[in-house]
């Protein structure tokens, strides 16, 4: 099979393009390293079958960090039969020195001029005929997001693959590559001669918005506030949904399930329907929100705002041993810890990236973000509720900021903070659907494996042994919570909440879901019992512990892999359950000796 | 001849030299800092914290240490009121 591969700085657009060919649904993002591992796909190619591969951006063949090694590594253990090499247009001047390094491997090449859109709008022309013909390759002028140009690119790609050159000699490209100082002279004379970059830019509309969003002493504050009203609008938006969505759930049992299942031996009908049906049903109504909240996310993503957190942010992150770009994986944790820990893979300096990974299990993700709905729904009231969940946002700030402080002496580094700040941009319809049909596949994923068999589990051990009431203390639940309460009771933390945290330990999408299978109800029903039994404070110390005590077995594991150190999984583990503990305790004494 | 890091905000300069180890000499090459090339300071965040800087297309923020690594002229051009 022919393989083509991917190639550009970052930020270039090749997962766009990527999803454009092969209709894959990689990630896309306004953020230089958004892409840190290999993702292929089969495409159709001038009548070949062939693996294309889209790979982390890469700044030069000379780099290092480990999102760069994956690159190297690829070209020196795969033979390729087309690169498609993608610059940025509107920065072709510093850009085209990749071009020329790659160009030195001797692999088959295209050259795609991609963002030809943003060039046209600066002013800036290329003479593509005159610079393929000094390349000795095809260059064809592309926009992988609006999908111009494609049709012609993939025609010159086939013709490359169909002329048979021989492929690629991996051998060859693991040898090292000198001659950078031919490499700069060869640069400035085409770009003198077939590149016209206006002398003065006019000022665009980044330049205009930068003012304000980088202002002095507006930039944080904006910030925080743009923060505010997102997390509001997803609250308000996604709260009708949810209620609609489980009130639907309950009537699919009430009218149909119930009936259907009438007939069944009642461990039977119990298991199905309290058991799996209860548990999924209330993990499945927060669905809507998720989307809804991975749309903003995308968005925010998407616009190049996150470049603009880590300028404002730096100057503090500093002061904790981390840097601005540690502050946008502490963000992107907010949607999955998993991928903001495998982000820190540009950092070169492993002190750095191992304190960064410290920090990131403490982001409230959106699986933290559906407990905390949830709880705060049944024992807050609709005004107090944004601040409560808003809160609770700050407070894994606090928490990160804490631990980073308090390891910045074990994990000292001198990384130097350099970084590119991309134009804002505005995704398109099909990039948002794109991303948000994405977290619902990765939903639904999740749902079927642990989610059923978390509430399957729960349902098992508090209807086990048989000859106790359900739920009881006599049932193994019961006895499990019984053995935790030595711990737990100081933090207000009952048996059944606790049964819950046990399962949320390998996902917290199961901890709502234990919960309606231990109270054996759903929707309404359910809020409503648990504003019997527990009161605000041990709502909110249950929240905070949730918070912190350990985001996900998948976060484990991905901690495990990519700092390669058991000893660091395990200190990131045994950091986050007594800061749990030592946090739920000392709000849940407080408050109670305040009278609360 | 001065640091980039000590020009102030709005003012245009020529990189003259670049004095870095290998890897941050590529990574600083990459994004456009090469000698001869024009720069200017666009703002730099509150608390000494990072300088925005654009070159030619490009827009790149960066601490003051590493800014301190290059070496910069006046741009005789640029700076002419
Ligand atoms: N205006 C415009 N924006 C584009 C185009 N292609 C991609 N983008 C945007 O550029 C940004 C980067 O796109 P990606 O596809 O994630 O880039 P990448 O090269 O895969 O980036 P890394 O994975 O970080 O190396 C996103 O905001 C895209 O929406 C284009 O043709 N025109
Ligand atoms: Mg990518």
């Amino acid at each position: 099979m022919k393989r083509i591969a991917l190639l550009g700085m970052p930020n270039t657009g090749k997962s766009t393009l990527f999803n454009r060919i092969s209709g894959a649904s990689a990630r896309v993002g306004n953020w230089p390293g958004i892409t840190v591992d290999l993702m292929s796909a089969k495409v159709l190619l001038g009548g070949h079958i062939a693996e294309l591969v889209d790979l982390p951006g890469i700044y030069d063949l000379h780099g290092f960090s480990d999102d760069e090694q994956v690159v190297r590594h690829f070209l020196a253990n795969n033979p390729l039969d087309l690169a498609i090499v993608l610059l940025n247009s509107s920065q072709i001047d510093r850009q085209l020195s990749l071009l020329l390094q790659i160009k030195k491997l001797n692999i088959p090449m295209v050259l795609a001029l991609n963002m030809s859109d943003e060039a046209k709008k600066a002013g800036i022309s290329i003479d593509i005929d005159q610079l393929a013909k000094s390349l000795a390759m095809p260059v064809l002028q592309i926009s992988a997001k609006y999908g111009e140009g494609l049709p012609k690119a993939l025609q010159a790609a086939a013709a490359v693959i169909n002329q048979a050159q021989t492929a690629s000699d991996p051998a060859r490209i693991s040898l090292a590559l000198e001659e950078d100082q031919k490499i700069e002279k060869e640069m400035e004379s085409l770009l003198a001669k077939y590149v016209h970059i206006p002398s003065t830019l006019s000022e665009s509309s980044t330049d205009k918005l930068d003012k304000i969003l980088l202002h002095k002493w507006l930039g944080l504050p904006l910030f925080f506030l743009a923060m505010y009203v997102l997390f509001q609008f997803i609250f308000a938006a996604g709260k009708p949904l949810q209620d609609g969505l489980a009130w639907a759930l309950q009537l699919l049992r009430s009218s149909m399930l119930e009936p259907l299942f009438a007939g069944s031996p009642t461990w039977l009908s119990g298991l199905l329907l309290d058991g799996i049906y209860n548990g999924v049903a209330t993990v499945a109504a927060f669905v809507p929100i998720i989307v809804l909240f991975f749309l903003v996310m995308s968005m925010v993503e998407d616009s190049g705002y996150l470049s603009r957190a880590a300028f404002l942010m730096d100057a503090l992150m500093a002061k904790m041993g981390l840097d601005g770009r540690g502050f946008v994986m502490m963000l992107m944790g907010f949607g999955c810890n998993v991928p903001a820990l495998m982000g820190t893979r540009m950092m070169r300096s492993r002190p750095m990236r191992l304190l960064t990974m410290l920090v990131i299990p403490l982001s409230l993700c959106s699986a933290r973000l559906q407990v905390f709905i949830f709880m705060i729904t049944a024992l807050f009231s609709a005004s107090q509720a944004p601040l409560v969940l808003f809160a609770l946002y700050l407070m894994s700030f606090v928490t990160m900021f804490l631990t980073a402080l308090l390891f910045q002496g074990q994990f000292k580094n001198k990384e130097p903070f350099i970084l590119e700040l991309p134009p804002y941009r505005f995704p398109t319809l099909r990039q948002i659907v794109l991303r948000g049909w994405l977290e619902v596949k990765h939903f639904l994923n999740r749902a079927s494996k642990f989610i059923v068999i978390g509430v399957v589990l729960v349902w098992a051990l508090t209807n086990f042994p048989s000859n106790v009431p359900p739920a009881s203390a006599g049932t193994y639940a019961g006895q499990l919570g019984a053995l935790f309460a030595p711990v737990l009771d100081p933090l207000g933390i009952n048996n059944q909440l606790a049964i819950a945290l046990i399962f949320g330990f390998v996902a917290k999408e199961i901890v709502v879901g234990a919960l309606a299978v231990i109270y054996g109800l759903q929707g309404d029903a359910l809020m409503v019992q648990m504003a019997s039994q527990i009161d605000w404070v041990q709502a909110m110390s249950f929240m905070l512990f949730a918070l912190i005590y350990t985001p996900c077995l998948s976060t484990i594991a991905t901690l495990r892999n990519e700092s390669k150190s058991l000893g660091f999984m395990w200190l990131s583990l045994a950091w986050s359950l007594g800061l749990a503990w030592l946090v739920s305790f000392v709000f849940y004494q407080t408050a109670r000796a305040l009278g609360f | 001849m001065r640091l980039l890091s000590q020009l102030a905000i709005g003012e245009h300069a020529i990189i003259s030299a670049i004095e870095a180890e290998e890897s941050l000499y590529h990574r600083l090459s990459a994004l456009g800092f090469r000698v001869g090339k024009t720069l200017s300071i666009m703002r730099r965040a509150n608390f000494n914290g990072p300088l925005h800087v654009r070159l030619g297309t490009t827009d790149v923020i960066l601490r003051d240490t590493e800014a301190a690594r290059i070496h910069v002229q006046n741009d005789s051009l640029a700076n002419k009121p």
